[in-house]
């Protein structure tokens, strides 16, 4: 009898405790746990704090010739971009205008995206293959063209979270919507007060793209 | 092939009103192969061609495709919207479907560096950050999670972004078909983070993409465990490569730019990451020059997909006008349809079923005689939020915003029974 409740005491304390303990914390059993070498090649991102700039530096000085090689035939050598790619240059000033240009300079409300978004995805169709001296050297030369750094400021891992954008204040959290007069789920229904004449017609407009005739 | 048996035919117009082989029939008519003229030769009292004859048998298509017939309903583009196609958006053919679902091969594409094609062996989800155990976890791993089936409409946050100053594009699917429905099958992230454990601090999540734009945005922590999954399936069978084959985020009801695809990464952190996706895109330009960030519901919306610029009326007398509603917030609660420009309304019929944060279909029969119309619908939601005019969100917003117009569309049907997307004013 003892000998039972000595067996069943064991069998509590050595497969059912522990068990019990370890499924508070994990139900499933499911995935492995990511080594820190794994995740050091996957965790790319930079925030505007600068938690997560890799180790590395560059001027405007030398990101010039990275940028003429890597970047200028989308972008253009002065950042104007060509055809329908973005510009990343110019456009202050402009965005309560009719015709607002958003540019790193103009619109972009800090460093970090500009070097986390050129790591992770520029050149295009080439994403990930810059050095993190080469991203430093190209932020740094479109900061530099933007007129927020010096053509010699060495932007780096340690800096990179205290450069002051121009449009840093530019943004309004949080979301206000719904902003539209509240009618309760009860619009007008008869004889509504609403324009109905008709001022433009897409069909004038005439940028829809047309199918092939047969 | 059956092409071989093509007999050219004359067209047979008595059917059709005087004038009325509308332009938009010619635009959007077939580009190969069958006649889709009628065939008088296969009316009554005639055999048809197809009787007289055997069809091809099984396994001729081992995955079906639409019939010959219907080779017009397709994505398309905007060619002039973007600089290339592989960071560009097609438009889903919303004016040639039925129902709530969106056929798999039409749901709209979105890719901003192109279709990744993952091999699912290969594939790996990390969640790393602010977790008590980083973890990576296959597609296999993914599977033996408790699933969950549901039906959400997945939106872009710039539909419908070419037509706040005026309107500009003359197709229903240009318009409004940044917008597809489909069910997804997938895990529910409160369960996945069972496994991973979440230290106190955490309130947002990086989700990142394994394409080569490498997608990023940053989410909320209360949405995650809300509602998010990670989906393998839509409509029954695996993603899309276009849909982010063979795992994508599902965020449901807010804009689709957060439903990262080729998932490769979730991030735990304390405060958001301001990705190039959320400050420089996605944000909302004011006049004044400042701009809304962080609007990610998609706010509730509907339109009329048939009569449309595609879909001239061809027939006098009776006719089922037929669209589509949806709300991020929820459910939708009761849809309005005009025919005089906004002045009076009657109230639609919502089909069945009707589910939260899923597109709705409506329809309402009218009866045509020749005579011009100024069509609208208007979507309220369970919160009873009714849709806007595009005057009421210009006044808030103005018109540079690109992003959430979710504004009322007017269709004018002229007496040729051709349609015009038009601005009232």
């Amino acid at each position: 009898m003892f000998a039972l409740v000595k067996k069943l005491v064991i069998f509590l304390v050595i497969l059912i405790i522990p068990n019990l303990l370890i499924a508070e914390e994990r139900k499933f059993y499911l995935g492995k746990i990511a080594t820190k070498t794994e995740i050091a090649g996957w965790d790319i991102d930079v925030r505007p704090d600068g938690l997560g700039a890799p180790l590395g530096s560059g001027s405007a000085i030398n990101g010039e010739e990275v940028y003429a090689e890597q970047c200028a035939s989308c972008h253009g050598d002065f950042g104007e971009g060509l055809d329908r790619w973005p510009e990343l240059v110019g456009g202050e000033d402009s965005l309560d205008t009719h015709d607002p240009v958003k540019t790193t300079g103009s619109y972009w409300p800090y460093a970090s995206t500009m070097y986390d978004y050129i790591y992770r995805a520029m050149p295009f169709g080439v994403a990930q293959s810059l050095t993190h001296d080469e991203t430093y050297q190209v932020v740094a030369y479109l900061l530099y063209m933007n007129e927020i750094i010096e053509e010699d400021f060495v932007l780096n891992d340690k800096n990179i979270g205290k450069i002051k954008m121009p449009n840093v204040e530019g943004f309004l959290m949080p979301d206000p919507r719904p902003d539209i007069a509240n009618v309760n789920g009860n619009p007008c229904m008869q004889n509504c007060n609403t324009p109905t004449e008709i001022i433009g017609k897409a069909r004038d407009i005439d940028v829809t793209p047309e199918e092939e005739k047969s | 092939m059956k092409k071989n048996k093509q007999k050219k035919l004359k067209i047979n117009r008595r059917e059709l009103l005087a004038g009325s082989a509308s332009l938009g029939a010619i635009a959007f008519s077939s580009k190969i192969g069958y006649s889709k003229e009628t065939n008088p030769n296969n009316l009554p009292p005639n055999v048809p061609e197809w009787t007289g004859e055997l069809g091809d048998g099984v396994d001729a298509n081992p995955y079906g495709m639409p019939s010959e017939f219907e080779n017009n309903v397709i994505r398309r583009n905007v060619e002039w919207l973007t600089a290339s196609t592989e960071s560009s958006v097609n438009f889903t053919p919303i004016q040639d479907l039925e129902g709530i679902v969106t056929p798999n091969g039409l749901c709209f594409e979105r890719h901003h560096g192109g279709v990744s094609i993952i091999n699912p062996k290969d594939y790996r989800l990390m969640i790393n950050g602010l977790v008590d155990r980083e973890m990576i976890f296959t597609l296999d791993d993914l599977k033996r999670f408790p699933q969950t089936n549901k039906f959400y409409f997945l939106e872009c946050a710039a539909n419908g972004g070419m037509e706040w100053k005026g309107s500009q594009l003359n197709g229903c699917q240009y318009t409004f078909g940044m917008v597809h429905n489909v069910q997804y099958t997938g895990v529910k992230l409160s369960d996945l983070i069972l496994e991973t454990g979440l230290k106190p601090k955490a309130k947002w999540v990086l989700a990142e993409g394994s394409d080569s734009s490498g997608m990023t945005r940053s989410i909320p922590i209360e949405k995650i465990l809300y509602d998010c999954l990670i989906a393998w399936a839509m409509n029954g069978e695996a993603l899309r490569s276009e849909q982010g084959y063979p795992a994508r985020l599902v965020v449901p009801g807010w804009e689709g730019n957060m439903w990262v695809k080729w998932l490769r990464r979730l991030e735990f952190g304390d405060k958001p990451y301001m990705t190039r996706e959320e400050t420089s895109k996605y944000t909302d330009l004011l006049p004044d020059g400042k701009a809304r960030m962080f609007t990610w519901v998609m706010d509730a919306k509907s339109v009329v997909t048939s009569p449309s610029p595609e879909k001239s009326i061809l027939y006098r007398g009776i006719h089922q006008l037929r669209g589509l509603a949806w709300s991020g917030r929820g459910k939708i609660k009761r849809v309005d349809v005009s025919l005089d420009g906004g002045k009076n309304w009657q109230t639609a019929k919502l089909h069945d079923p009707v589910m939260s944060k899923s597109l709705a279909r409506f329809t309402l029969q009218f009866e045509w005689n020749g005579q011009e119309l100024l069509i609208q619908s208007r979507a309220i939601d369970e919160t009873n939020y009714v849709q806007p005019t595009i005057h009421e969100l210009q006044k808030l917003r103005g018109v540079n915003s690109i992003y959430h117009n979710n504004s009322i569309a007017t269709w004018k049907v002229n007496k040729d029974g051709t349609v015009d997307n038009v601005r009232l004013g």
